[in-house]
């Protein structure tokens, strides 16, 4: 099966989006991130978009979703990464990432988690195997 | 060879891809890329083309089970673009002036896509009838803002 692997640090979960999302993989990642958000303690997602080059509105209405399922749970979510391109290419689309949060980078994202959720959550990595 | 407006317009390449699988939408962009690169399309430019070729080529999947895409190099008054043709045999579309609102579908989906990917290109035509077919047209020019 295709899936992007995500990565459980604490009550945080990891993505790295390594490759321009095709719809399976898309589907496939929204399913597990809002199955392990919602089986997991988890306080904040963060999703690492910098390598990808483009974000059309099938995208980033999986985005929104994903959002909108993590703050029913008590969880934020931060997309880090995103390209200038890509950023304004979404403005022009009209597409406006409600309740997304983001951030420059990785370590940027999570002191934005850190900032917004008080000190106790975040921590060690381990690798959720969301692989079937 | 008149192009929109009547201004002059010549075709330097041309190229067919068609579109039956969701496969195919990656192909597209992949090729949309190469020559948006080739022409010396700056980065900003590459991305507002492959964005609203992946909306253009995702509706013609969805709502009419796939078609043509014609890819084309040309040359507009001095200056060369990449005009893309998204042709099929689907439903067509009844009222136009409704599918180009924004937050208009019948897809459950978030509507921006036809609208959206006029704002991204810099010529912009769809013709359809209703039982025939949808065709859209689209250039963006190498130094379009
Ligand atoms: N190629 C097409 N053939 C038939 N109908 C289409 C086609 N493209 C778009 N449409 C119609 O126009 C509507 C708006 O399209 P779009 O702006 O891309 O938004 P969305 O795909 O999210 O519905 C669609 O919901 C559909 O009814
Ligand atoms: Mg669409």
């Amino acid at each position: 099966m295709d899936r992007i692997p995500i990565l459980k640090m604490g009550s945080f979960l990891l993505v790295t989006i390594q490759v321009d999302l095709y719809d399976r993989l898309a589907l496939n990642l929204e399913t597990d991130l809002i199955r392990m958000v919602s089986e997991t303690n988890t306080r904040g997602v963060l999703i690492d978009i910098s390598a990808v080059g483009l974000v059309d509105s099938f995208m980033g209405r999986i985005l929104n979703n994903i959002a909108t399922i993590s703050r029913i749970v008590d969880a934020q979510t931060v997309v880090v990464g995103m390209q200038p391109a890509v950023a304004i290419t979404l403005v022009e689309l009209g597409l406006t990432l409600a309740g997304v949060h983001t951030a420059l980078n990785v370590e940027k994202g999570m002191e934005l988690l850190h900032k917004r959720l008080g000190s106790d959550a975040g921590g060690g990595g381990q690798l959720y195997d969301n692989s079937e | 060879m008149q192009g929109e407006g009547g201004s002059f317009m010549i075709t330097l390449s041309k190229d067919l891809i068609q579109i039956t699988r969701e496969q195919d939408v990656v192909t597209l962009r992949n090729r949309v890329k190469e020559l948006a690169v080739k022409i010396g399309m700056s980065l900003l430019g590459q991305t507002k083309l492959i964005t609203a070729a992946s909306e253009l080529v995702r509706n013609m999947l969805r709502y009419a089970g796939g078609g043509t895409v014609t890819l084309e190099v040309v040359l507009g008054d001095k200056v060369t673009g990449v005009r893309l043709t998204f042709a099929d045999e689907g439903p067509g579309i009844a009222d136009i002036g409704l599918a180009m609102q924004d937050g208009y579908t019948t897809g459950k989906s978030l509507g921006l896509g036809l609208p959206g990917a006029k704002r991204l290109v810099n010529e912009f035509s769809i013709t359809s009838e209703v039982g025939k077919g949808t065709t859209v047209t689209v250039i963006r020019w190498k130094n379009g803002l």
